[in-house]
């Protein structure tokens, strides 16, 4: 089943250019991260989005600050594409006092509400409810707004999955469920751990439209989105759109990747490259030039670096910082 | 003005006066309203709750705010956690506080942690109403007390009320709070009437309160067992005794000063629970006097707790899992040595 057909409107020079430019900000900044945490600098674990690049891009090139998404562990592509500043990112990746979230957080829980940004997740599954929280909010304060769950092919076996979606069907929220099936929940195939042959045809128990796209080509998953977001604007309801895409990292930094073909690898590398493909679309069809876009490259570059002498100049927290943040107040006896 | 009332009946006022005040609060469960969109009834003969607390609420507020959920406990106490970040006030009701099992990290590691996780840079201004205690014969999966596994986490706060009055004070202070807030209901207290004042009022979180004055023996009774402890206190003042029977009334935050200038005055103290007894509110506020009152103390600190069993189903068990006055009595016996006392 398809989302209700409307009028795709084309993607102008404008919009084009920006989403090249998340994608590759997204990508320079994971490619930065991927090295900087060989050095040891970065305390943790992080979970990097590239390769991935055309699925939050794609989708959000379509939001705005009022609506709200939701994310997952591998949650810094989506931070990038919703707005987040990557010097804030790169600080809170570090641990610093001045990152997003002061340092508390971390790369597994970036967030910026004011940009609608409601956390990258630590839990697998975390998300559905949530969209379908801030999908209730939208509905009930008549604002306009959607909600984007993102998810990966390891949470559709969840429970979330099934109450979440249930839930947004039911109350015909403005939600728009996309999962990203990069093929490996951690290690374990796709094909192992799911019964379906594609999370899209899940949509069908929840009678909802599901469909499933090329996630590595910007512009099939753009118009997918563009169908799902102005149904939900429209009051009809949530979609469920299964973006078909590959991580070029490992699940964590230093994972072996085992358990990939070298072939698939080198494959979605050069060939199937969401980046290299979006590039080539824009100056066949005369949206930017090669010029133009080695210049948003160099931007980029500029901006990640920026971003890291950001983060390695930063204080780290002070240990007065250890309690705050936990409760608005919490005050006991006669004080009060 | 005041008049008597039911605990479920005071429930069902802070929940109403406050949807009247603020468009933002919402109230979600399951049958909260209670057959929402069955065509033959009529709103006046919807459930109203499971208990019927929360009963006439449908038909004043409507169905965008009294919103029955599928029972799938993670959908949608996720929703409304997600929904306090968004600019809700919601209250969410979890049926049997048992049902935690099935929604413990929308609870756990979403609604408390978002704040702290985003540098505080959102807050969960969000009430979970839920059900607990024993005596219903309800058995073990209906029964239980778990204020203390929510009291262990930090970004929660947890009242345990222990009359009507108190009920319908805290519970609009929790609607009102910016932080996510359980807020427990002892079944079995439901029926119980008292002098409830009428209208908008609150009761600070985070202030025990003094049920009975004094300077012999301090009680500290969570919940039900307030009701339990007085009792007791009835009886030892037959014998001359006077105990202090304080209601912590929220477990999180905890009023310490109060606690330990009670048992700074009388020297001795007992914990009445009826939750399990490890790792619980009984062993915490043993554990806060022992370490900042330990000096005040004239003989061990005392717990009066169920035992670590589940929750039996036969009356003649669950009878005995409780505590009771008399178990109360028999503590005093042994702490200051005269056996008579269990006799009275």
């Amino acid at each position: 089943m398809r989302a209700s057909q409307v009028q795709q409107e084309s993607l102008t020079s404008e919009k084009a250019k920006w989403m090249y430019q998340k994608m590759v900000e997204i990508r320079q900044f994971e490619d930065q991260v991927h090295e900087t945490f060989s050095t040891g600098v970065i305390p943790g674990f992080v979970h990097l989005y590239a390769g991935e690049e055309a699925v939050a891009v794609g989708v959000c090139a379509h939001l705005d600050d009022k609506d709200f998404i939701t994310s997952t562990h591998r949650g810094h592509g989506h931070c990038i594409a919703k707005g987040c500043d990557l010097k804030g990112m790169m600080a809170e990746i570090y641990g610093k006092s001045t990152g997003l979230c002061k340092g508390k957080g971390g790369s597994m829980h970036i967030a910026d509400v004011s940009k609608g940004m409601l956390g990258a997740n630590g839990i697998v599954g975390g998300g559905f409810p949530l969209a379908t929280g801030a999908g209730l909010t939208a509905k009930l304060k008549k604002n306009g707004a959607v909600a984007v769950c993102f998810f990966g092919d390891g949470a559709n076996n969840h429970g979330t999955f099934h109450e979440g979606i249930n839930q947004a069907a039911i109350w015909n929220l403005p939600v728009i469920f996309v999962a990203e099936n990069n093929g490996y929940g951690e290690a374990t195939p796709f094909e192992y751990a799911s019964s379906c042959k594609s999370i899209a045809d899940r949509a069908t128990s929840y009678s909802i439209p599901g469909e499933t796209v090329d996630g590595k080509d910007t512009i099939a998953v753009y118009e997918a989105a563009q169908r799902a977001v102005e149904r939900a604007r429209n009051g009809e309801g949530p979609s469920l759109i299964e973006c078909k895409t590959y991580r070029n990292y490992g699940h964590f930094e230093g994972d072996a990747q085992t358990y990939k073909t070298s072939e698939e690898r080198d494959e979605h590398l050069t060939a199937l490259d969401a980046i290299i493909r979006f590039r080539e679309h824009l100056v066949a069809n005369e949206l930017s030039t090669e010029e133009e876009l080695h210049g948003i490259d160099e931007q980029v570059q500029e901006a990640v670096r920026d971003a890291v002498e950001f983060a390695e100049k930063s204080p780290l927290p002070e240990a007065d910082q250890l309690t705050t943040d936990v409760y608005v107040n919490y005050k006991s006896g006669e004080e009060e | 003005m005041t008049r008597e009332i039911s605990f479920a009946d005071a429930v069902n006022e802070a929940i109403s006066e406050t949807m009247r005040k603020d468009d933002d609060v919402i109230l979600l469960g399951e049958d909260v309203a209670g057959g929402a969109d069955v065509d033959h009834l009529q709103n006046d003969e919807a459930w109203g709750g499971v208990m019927g607390v929360t009963k006439g609420l449908i038909q004043e507020f409507g169905k965008n705010r009294v919103l029955d959920t599928p029972i799938a406990e993670a959908g949608y106490v996720g929703a409304a956690v997600s929904a306090a970040a968004t600019g809700m006030r919601p209250i969410a009701e979890l049926m049997f506080n048992d049902f935690i099992g099935s929604c413990l990290d929308e609870v756990m590691n979403q609604g408390a942690k978002l704040r702290y996780m985003f540098g505080g840079h959102a807050k969960i201004p969000l009430v979970i109403r839920t059900m607990h205690g024993a005596g219903f014969r309800a058995a073990a999966q209906h029964s239980q007390s778990l204020y203390g596994l929510f009291t262990a986490i930090p970004g929660v706060k947890v009242i345990v009320p222990s009359n009507p009055r108190d009920a319908k004070g805290l519970l609009i202070s929790a609607i009102e709070d910016d932080d996510m807030v359980v807020f427990f209901e002892d079944k079995t207290l439901y029926n119980v009437k008292a002098d409830v004042p009428e209208g908008y009022y609150t009761i600070p979180i985070g202030q025990a309160d003094i049920k009975r004055k004094g300077d012999d023996l301090t009680i500290v009774a969570i919940g039900k067992q307030v009701q339990i402890a007085l009792m007791a206190a009835e009886k030892l003042e037959q014998k001359g005794i006077q105990a202090e029977v304080v209601d912590p009334r929220s477990l999180s935050p905890l009023d310490e000063d109060t606690i330990l200038k009670s048992v700074q005055k009388t020297n001795h103290l007992i914990i009445v629970d009826e939750a399990n007894p490890r790792c619980n509110a009984a062993t915490d506020i043993s554990a806060l006097v022992a370490d900042k009152g330990f000096d005040f103390l004239d003989a061990p600190i005392k717990m009066v707790t169920g035992p670590h069993s589940p929750v039996p189903f036969s009356p003649s068990l669950e009878d005995v899992y409780l505590p009771s006055p008399e178990k109360i009595l028999a503590v005093v016996a042994e702490m200051i040595d005269d056996e008579s006392i269990v006799a009275i």
